[in-house]
């Protein structure tokens, strides 16, 4: 006997993200979806940005790691509202699914927020699958992890609106082909803007930064 | 990468769908739709569904998997296509915005139970 189903496995994170997208903007809060692989610099990138954004613009920031509140510690100097999410202590979900996001974000209270960035963990493969109700979402490589990466895990570069290079600083110490990597994340989104930056030295911040104030305003004109 | 707990899912779903008068319910075949670029691979949800249905009516199922292409949309030419690798820059005007038509689905069509 064959009995229909037709049923997305999704669909529960789909509905739990839509919940969250009608939360966000009945607050008129705009939320970033930060993700890049371990270590390519989104704490620092967001301690350097937050710390230029604050006090003029109230920022809250969710962090997702598998174990420990490190980068959430980090993000405490910048006075911005800070919350972590631990997925498991030895080794949990390789993603922030939006049911997540969803008690988090409300234990920050969006109410009193313009900005609300949600630092994904460390992974180019799983959190670019799950929607969480974000407004847009950014990818993070660094100069050391080659040049190849878009065309390697192209639905992460895909479904990015923006994509940041950091540790530009290290260039000249690499034999990293800057422009090689610009071409492959353009084959995989045409016309995705990039930013090249470092968050060591604050160099190319600036763009990132006035795109990301751009955003803002919108979503609080929008409504 | 999650296959797990995409089989996780999958069960629910499955288990849910068995109606209730049925005794001793088997379900011989799982029929799936996963889409080329949704990053689910074949043998590890193979392997997770044989650990998470022991003892239950899916222990043994077969799962058939009917995988979908990745298919294109420009934005600005309106030319659709089908890619067989991870580019997607518009063969006609390059530098469109793109979007994906298909390619990403996880979903479950049916499931077909042993006749008791």
């Amino acid at each position: 006997m064959e009995i229909n189903i037709q049923k997305q496995v999704l669909e529960k994170n789909e509905t739990e993200a839509d919940k969250n997208r009608a939360y966000f903007k009945e607050n008129n809060v705009f939320v970033l979806n930060l993700m890049s692989s371990p270590g390519s610099g989104k704490t620092e990138i967001l301690c350097k940005t937050l710390v230029r954004l604050m006090p003029k613009i109230r920022v809250g920031v969710i962090v997702g790691d598998i174990c420990t509140t490190n980068d959430a510690d980090r993000l405490r100097v910048t006075n911005a509202r800070v919350t972590q999410i631990n997925t498991d202590q030895f080794g949990g979900d390789c993603h922030l699914a939006a049911h997540l996001i969803d008690t988090s974000a409300r234990q920050l209270v969006c109410e009193d927020l313009d900005l609300l960035i949600v630092e994904n963990i460390g992974n180019l493969v799983c959190p670019a699958e799950f929607d969480i109700g974000e407004d847009a979402r950014a990818v993070v490589l660094s100069v050391t992890e080659g040049e190849d990466k878009p065309v390697k895990y192209p639905l992460m570069f895909q479904v990015c609106d923006i994509a940041i290079l950091n540790k530009i600083d290290l260039l000249p110490y690499l034999d990293f082909d800057a422009a090689l990597v610009k071409d492959n994340m353009k084959k995989v989104h045409p016309g995705m803007p990039i930013f090249e930056v470092s968050a060591k030295t604050r160099e190319g911040l600036e763009p990132w930064i006035e795109w990301l104030l751009e955003r803002v305003n919108k979503k609080k004109q929008k409504n | 990468m999650h296959e797990m707990g995409i089989a996780q899912q999958l069960v629910q779903i499955a288990m849910d769908a068995i109606p209730g008068d049925i005794e001793n319910p088997r379900v011989e075949i799982l029929n799936l739709r996963i889409g080329r670029l949704a990053s689910v691979v074949e043998h590890s949800l193979t392997f997770c569904f044989e650990i998470i249905t022991r003892g239950t009516p899916l222990e043994n199922v077969r799962l058939v998997i009917d995988f979908v292409p990745v298919r294109i949309h420009c934005k600005s030419c309106h030319k659709e296509w089908e890619v067989e690798t991870p580019m997607f820059q518009c063969p006609d005007c390059r530098d469109g915005e793109v979007e994906l038509i298909s390619g990403r689905e996880i979903e479950i069509i049916s499931m077909e139970l042993a006749d008791e």
